[in-house]
């Protein structure tokens, strides 16, 4: 039963892994005028905390949930309508809402689909969610060196609402091929070129973070992917100084324990809370497939130069010409903000308070609106 | 990672499977691997008694040999390949059996590496099945893990979960010292996520299974799912309680366990081994040596009686230690006072 003048703020699917989640706390109440983007429940997964922001506007009619349940995805936690609508049609939709809650009737389609595909005999896995046939230039998100498709989580959605986009995972990262070559940004951001030209798309924008950004760069400035790359939004991105922190990088290839790669973890955010059981553990898991030891050792080898990054993109970056937004947290504690000096003139570089290396995560608002601003999207 | 839901048996199954595809020098021993000698044939591998090594009979020709019921024969054959260059994985099927070959595990595997100066491996792996539950009576139900931590060079590993399993057993034939792999019996339909790919878990790396701030509870194996029974129960109470899987017990991660309790200052030890001289016991007593001035309470441990496991339906139910035990025990090093 659908009805247009009734909308439903459902339980978001953060991360591929999500299957459910709790409200901690609601910031709205019945009767509460709600705008789009404003932010309606505090929300609790197992993996992180996060404010979920509404989709509609209207009148919130109904807090479905108890605060501290579990809701699987999908699942109805809030009715929105304007205050016309008969209290009885909105009861009738929160009794409908319930019983799927309670029969556990709720498909889990919300979320991002996952594909493989091979590139050179590599295989490349990615997370593709928004409309493919739209008409509307897709994004391409490159994630950083340790991280996964898996780290877009509060940004790919929203900017899929128009486009489609699709998240990467990149050589020796992720559910991708173990095999990096010389664990170049040079090699990765050849797979990438590959992975655009395989998936056939003709023009793509392109968002990268941290070793991400400077891939995404040099792919931007490939001959084999002349013409085809819209725009840059760079986070946090390394090549474009030679600030960066070693120390990180490296332990976070040797670390093999809890105990060795927390502190190491926690120098990636201004929230430490951030740095969770889940969190470690899920990058323990990714650290100890098989082949992982050596792809990092290979990419570490390559990114730096004794305590220096020995990656160079400014090249890349100014033959490429296109337009260029970079995101920097100010308190970033691995390529920090300090960086950004040889981006002035040539790109719009915002700094975001209270974010670490990871400002998609912290304060994914500024991403998003960075992103916008790249795309030409309002 | 590509991860999905499988059990725990297919997560062992699959764990040799890509061993033996990674390493030609793996090979499958013992009891009824392949179907039994009298068999038809890869249509009739059943893949030992409760078809955890089903299919790779047919997969691997001449890799998985079904021996004679001669435990003290085919561990000792096993011991001795391990010393020659292969990596053999022997099967016990029930762990209770070691009685026969005991002298090829605690006093030549265990001790080759010591008493050649070095010069001698001895990458074995025996896997068994432990525990009660199964209705399988006193000779079929024991959990034999504490027997052999006392001896050393041999390392014990005890998973409590599929993606344990895989990962713990991929490590356990790679290893280059014998290894008993101990596999709860009432477990093997259990599933959980585990990545498609080969991976590997140190040895000596505890998992914090569950954080919390009121108690510390270590649990092994299969107690580590019914301590997380317990924990849900306990939070309607008020009590967060912080759960250790130490994955295994010879090498143990007693710093893990160490600063939990620093944090939490009461311990609570559940072992499904009998309570004498059990892994419970070792933990609680390294603990008390090591971090008394952290300690709050006295430490509890809760394990089943010290009798043999009874066949009776109705008595071994009550022999397993149950979530309820491990609620009361929480309940009593939270409510201490002197």
């Amino acid at each position: 039963m659908t009805n247009s003048r009734i909308q439903r703020v459902t339980m978001p699917k953060w991360g591929l892994s999500m299957q459910s989640g709790k409200v901690t706390e609601w910031l709205v109440s019945e009767g509460d005028e709600l705008r789009e983007g404003q932010d309606v429940a505090e929300i609790d997964t197992d993996k992180i905390a996060a404010a979920l922001e509404s989709k509609w506007s209207g009148v919130v009619r109904a807090l479905v949930v108890e605060v501290n349940a579990d809701v699987p995805v999908g699942g109805t936690i809030v009715v929105v309508a304007s205050a016309e609508v008969p209290q009885d049609e909105i009861d009738a939709v929160v009794a409908e809402a319930k019983e799927q809650l309670a029969s556990g009737a709720i498909e889990d389609e919300v979320g991002p689909k996952v594909v493989e595909v091979d590139i050179d005999g590599r295989s490349i896995s990615y997370a593709v969610l928004g409309d493919t046939e739209s008409e509307a230039t897709p994004v391409v998100f490159v994630h950083g060196y340790g991280g996964d498709k898996n780290s877009w989580l509060f940004v790919q959605e929203p900017i899929s609402a128009d486009r489609a986009t699709y998240a990467l995972d990149l050589l020796g990262h992720g559910a991708s091929s173990k095999d990096v070559g010389d664990g170049s940004v040079t090699t990765l951001a050849s797979s990438l070129v590959g992975f655009v030209n395989e998936l056939g798309l003709p023009r793509v924008h392109l968002v990268g973070h941290s070793m991400g950004g400077a891939v995404a760069t040099v792919a931007a400035a490939d001959p084999a992917a002349a013409g085809k790359v819209a725009s840059l939004t760079l986070i946090s991105p390394i090549g474009y100084g030679p600030d960066v922190n070693a120390g990180y990088i490296r332990g976070f290839a040797e670390a093999e324990t809890r105990r060795e790669l927390k502190p190491h973890l926690q120098q990636l955010f201004t929230d430490q809370g951030l740095v969770n059981r889940q969190l470690i553990d899920d990058l323990l898991k990714y650290k100890r497939l098989d082949g992982v030891d050596a792809a990092l050792a290979s990419i570490v080898a390559a990114l730096l130069d004794g305590e220096s990054s020995s990656v160079d993109v400014t090249a890349e970056q100014a033959s490429f010409g296109g337009n260029t937004v970079a995101v920097w947290g100010a308190e970033d504690k691995v390529v920090p903000a300090s960086n950004a000096g040889s981006l002035q003139g040539r790109a719009t570089v915002h700094t975001v308070d209270g974010a670490g290396h990871m400002a998609h995560l912290e304060q994914p608002q500024a991403v998003i609106a960075a992103i916008k601003e790249a795309i030409g999207a309002t | 990672m590509a991860t999905r839901k499988i059990s725990y048996r297919e997560a062992i199954n699959e764990a040799l499977t890509q061993e033996m595809e990674r390493d030609s020098s793996v090979i499958i021993m013992g009891e009824d691997v392949a179907g039994g000698a009298g068999g038809q044939g890869e249509d009739d591998a059943w893949g030992g008694v409760l078809g955890v090594t089903k299919g790779l009979y047919g997969k691997f020709p001449g890799r998985v040999l079904d021996t004679p019921i001669t435990e003290s024969g085919y561990i000792g054959a096993a011991v001795g390949a391990a010393t020659r260059g292969l990596r053999p994985v022997a099967e016990l099927m029930f762990i209770d059996f070691a009685g026969v070959c005991l002298d090829q595990i605690m006093n030549q595997a265990a001790k080759f590496r010591y008493m050649f100066g070095g010069k001698a491996v001895t990458p074995v792996t025996i896997r068994a099945m432990y525990g009660a539950g199964l209705r399988a009576a006193a000779q079929h139900s024991q959990a034999l893990y504490p027997l052999f931590t006392h001896i050393p060079g041999l390392k014990v590993v005890v998973p409590s979960s599929p993606y344990e399993a895989k990962g713990l057993l991929a490590q356990s034939i790679r290893d280059n010292d014998p290894v008993i792999f101990f596999e709860h019996k009432a477990m093997y339909d259990v599933t959980g996520d585990v990545p498609e790919e080969s991976y590997t878990i140190p040895f000596g790396e505890a998992n914090v299974v569950r954080e919390g701030d009121d108690v510390t509870v270590v649990a092994i194996g299969r107690m580590v799912s019914v301590a997380e029974e317990a924990a849900t129960e306990l939070e309607g109470s008020g009590i967060s309680i912080e759960i250790i899987d130490p994955r295994t017990v010879s090498p143990l991660d007693l710093d893990t366990i160490l600063e939990s309790v620093e944090k939490t200052g009461r311990l609570v030890v559940v072992d499904e081994a009998s309570p004498r001289c059990n892994i419970a016991t070792d933990i609680s007593a390294q603990v008390v040596s090591e971090a008394f001035g952290d300690l709050k309470a006295p430490v509890k441990m809760v394990s089943p009686p010290h009798v043999p496991v009874p066949f009776a339906g109705s008595l071994e139910d009550l022999y397993i230690p149950s979530a309820q035990d491990i609620v009361n025990a929480v309940k009593k090093v939270s409510e201490w006072s002197k």
